[in-house]
């Protein structure tokens, strides 16, 4: 078993600045997920401008795959559109340029192993940096995999993000902590990526267990989706990560400006409710 | 042909060679950690082993006979072929000795439950009789293409008491079937067991099905030293995710002059998309390299950007993107070689074999009989070859209707 450094990289990225920032203003960020090229390349430029001025603070842009396996029903729609779009991982470096020259708020690549892995870890690293991304978040690679993966990331400045769920020991949750910079994301249910009514009871004895393993932000994510869900997580976690809902509002848009405009107002109804949440450190 | 040294295979990662490994969303690492500590303690544990070989012998009905094939024999007047008659366990294929060792476990790790993706359905039928059999729960994921070619096997799992969920995504094939189940598996990981129907996926289940079906190749050896004294030249056994080959191939592995050729779906030929061969390049299959497909670093046919690839094959057995990372590994090795046959070759095998020997074998197991069809005229007749017939063709009728 090859176990990952004790110590990661001692990154400053967009990510880890735009916490800091947070941190100073005892808000709760909000991390967005989007698929790129959903419903086309210039489509995802606009949505993700949008919603960058209308309050998120992290956006995930999801590279599509064939196979999404950790993705429920939403996500693999959008994934299935992207692909027949014609959307490849060199289009989606390409937005991520376009979208640098415009924003400066922080954007993770959010995919599965196979298409980077494809393109080589270190071509995909160095063009990723030099387009302006600051993180990845690959859902299918484990720490345990992790090593040639993490040091190419970070070579290239790029935080890695990994995954910790409730079913995680606490010896893994180590391991994912020291495997993690920029922030590290709870899940904060068994199952896959969409929305749910409520959220799991565990959760924040689940995040309180992965902060005796971090001094990262943790971003909580899967399944939420409503205000609500972000009002009461303001007290819990440092950032929620919302997809899915947002994704289901390009999915019934008839056109990108419906699409960017519903998305937008959905942002700023969540970034709202993270404002006026009880706040983790306020 | 070298002599491959196996018995450290996978290694603690689970890692044959470059291939293998565990590529899961984390839901499922402390699950696979905790499958694998309960393999190791079941495979060490005597009572377990007493369990499984009782359910085997009189469930399942092994020993199966390795038979020797006199017309097929004269017929092609080359070297003498044994068929090892895995067709003729209970439920008609190899796979129950799979489900019969996992069904087990998945009882020792208290899981009410099993979860299974099936391609031409044996798989989720063996699945369905095994949780008959021990009591559990049991949901079957099939793609609906495959539900349509393979509608016999889905009344048999029905009938079993299994819910059949149809899986209308991607291909709508085996792939997607599988991406179907882990999406359940992640969702309900703490009551389910997840019953794998393949040498596939990520450690353990390579490892774990593989000693499943090793018992095909132990008797095999046995069988064939008490029928001519001595070890066969060849083995011939068709590849999909690999169960039945490994199954048959790994105790003659450390045998260097035993030889051992994995048969692929060459579909309708070798562009990409038109056929399921990851390992047979060398024969002009095109577009399979080393990527990440459901759990496990192996050979995958995709396109340039890493996008998974459809595949075809007559057979739903073998029409699968991906191979077993052990015979990934085999083939690295040249320690055993890996050929396709078209879908004619196969449908055109399985009817000499049944006018020949009066055995219908499943559309699987008829490309590794096409293979035997093609080679064994040119061996010498003192060479001695065995065929594993991994299941029978029962299920493939209403494919086979147009043929007849």
């Amino acid at each position: 078993m090859s176990e990952p450094a004790s110590t990661t990289a001692q990154l400053k990225t967009r990510i880890g600045r735009k916490f800091e920032e947070l941190a100073r203003k005892t808000e709760l960020g909000l991390v967005t997920y989007f698929t790129a090229g959903d419903p086309s390349i210039e489509g995802t430029e606009a949505i993700v401008l949008r919603a960058a001025e209308s309050g998120a603070d992290v956006i995930e842009l999801g590279i599509p795959f064939s196979d999404p396996v950790a993705d429920g029903p939403t996500i693999q729609r959008a994934s299935e559109r992207a692909l027949r779009a014609g959307t490849t991982l060199e289009k989606v470096l390409g937005l991520v340029a376009t979208l640098r020259k415009k924003t400066e708020v922080p954007l993770v690549l959010f995919g599965y192993f196979n298409p980077i892995l494809q393109r080589g870890l270190t071509d995909f690293a160095r063009k990723a940096s030099a387009a302006g991304a600051d993180g990845v978040l690959v859902t299918d690679m484990t720490p345990e995999e992790s090593s040639e993966y993490r040091s190419t990331m970070h070579a290239n400045g790029l935080d890695t993000i990994f995954l910790a769920a409730p079913t995680s020991t606490d010896e893994r949750l180590k391991r994912i902590a020291d495997a993690s910079s920029g922030f590290l994301y709870v899940i904060s249910r068994t199952g896959v990526t969409g929305a749910k009514d409520s959220l799991p009871e565990e959760l924040p004895a689940m995040v309180r267990r992965a902060r005796k393993f971090t001094r990262l932000p943790i971003a909580v994510g899967f399944g939420i989706s409503v205000a609500a869900q972000v009002t009461i997580l303001g007290g819990i976690a440092d950032a929620v990560v919302v997809g899915s809902s947002l994704v289901g509002e390009i999915q019934k848009a008839r056109s990108v400006n419906e699409a960017a405009d519903n998305a937008a107002a959905r942002v700023r109804l969540l970034k709202d409710a993270a404002k006026h949440g009880v706040s983790r450190r306020g | 042909m070298k002599r491959v040294m196996t018995e450290k295979m996978p290694d603690g990662r689970g890692r044959f060679g470059a291939y293998g490994g565990r590529y899961v969303p984390e839901t499922l690492m402390a699950p696979l950690e905790e499958l694998e500590r309960a393999y190791e303690e079941a495979r060490a544990d005597g009572k377990f082993q007493t369990q499984l070989d009782e359910l085997l012998k009189n469930f399942a009905g092994r020993p199966t006979p390795l038979q020797f094939a006199p017309r097929l024999t004269e017929h092609l007047g080359g070297a003498t072929i044994y068929l090892k008659r895995e067709d003729l366990l209970h439920t008609g294929a190899h796979k129950i000795n799979n489900c019969i060792g996992q069904g087990l476990l998945a009882v020792r790790m208290g899981k009410k439950r099993v979860i299974a993706e099936t391609g031409a359905g044996q798989h989720g039928v063996a699945t369905a009789t095994v949780a008959a059999r021990l009591g559990l729960e049991c949901t079957v994921y099939m793609g609906t293409e495959d539900m349509a070619r393979q509608r016999l096997n889905v009344f048999r799992m029905k009938l079993l008491g299994a819910e059949v969920v149809g899986v209308d995504s991607g291909s709508k094939t085996l792939k997607d079937a599988i991406n179907e189940a882990m999406r359940d598996w992640v969702t309900n990981v703490r009551t389910t067991h997840y019953l794998l129907g393949s040498v596939l996926g990520a450690h353990p289940y390579p490892m774990m099905v593989r000693d499943f079906h090793r018992v095909i190749g132990k008797e095999a050896r046995a069988q064939i030293l008490e029928a001519e004294g001595r070890l066969p030249g060849w083995l011939f056994a068709c590849v999909g995710g690999g169960s039945n080959a490994i199954g048959l191939f790994y105790e003659f592995l450390g045998d260097a002059n035993v030889k051992m050729v994995g048969v692929e779906a060459g579909g309708r030929g070798g562009t990409l998309g038109e056929h399921a061969a990851r390992l047979a390049a060398a024969s002009g299959f095109a577009g399979a390299r080393p990527g990440v497909l459901q759990g496990t670093h192996t050979y995958v046919l995709q396109n340039a950007d890493g996008q998974i690839a459809t595949t075809h094959s007559v057979s739903a057995g073998l029409d699968y993107p991906a191979v077993g990372p052990e015979h990934a590994w085999l083939a690295e090795q040249v320690r055993a070689e890996y050929t396709a046959v078209h879908d004619d070759e196969a449908v055109e095998a399985l009817r000499t074999l049944a006018r020949l020997e009066g055995i219908i074998p499943a559309l699987e197991s008829a490309h590794a009989v096409a293979e035997v069809i093609k080679r064994t005229p040119k061996m010498k007749q003192d060479e001695v070859i065995i065929v594993n017939l991994s299941g029978r063709g029962d299920k493939d009728m209403e494919i086979l209707a147009k043929y007849v």
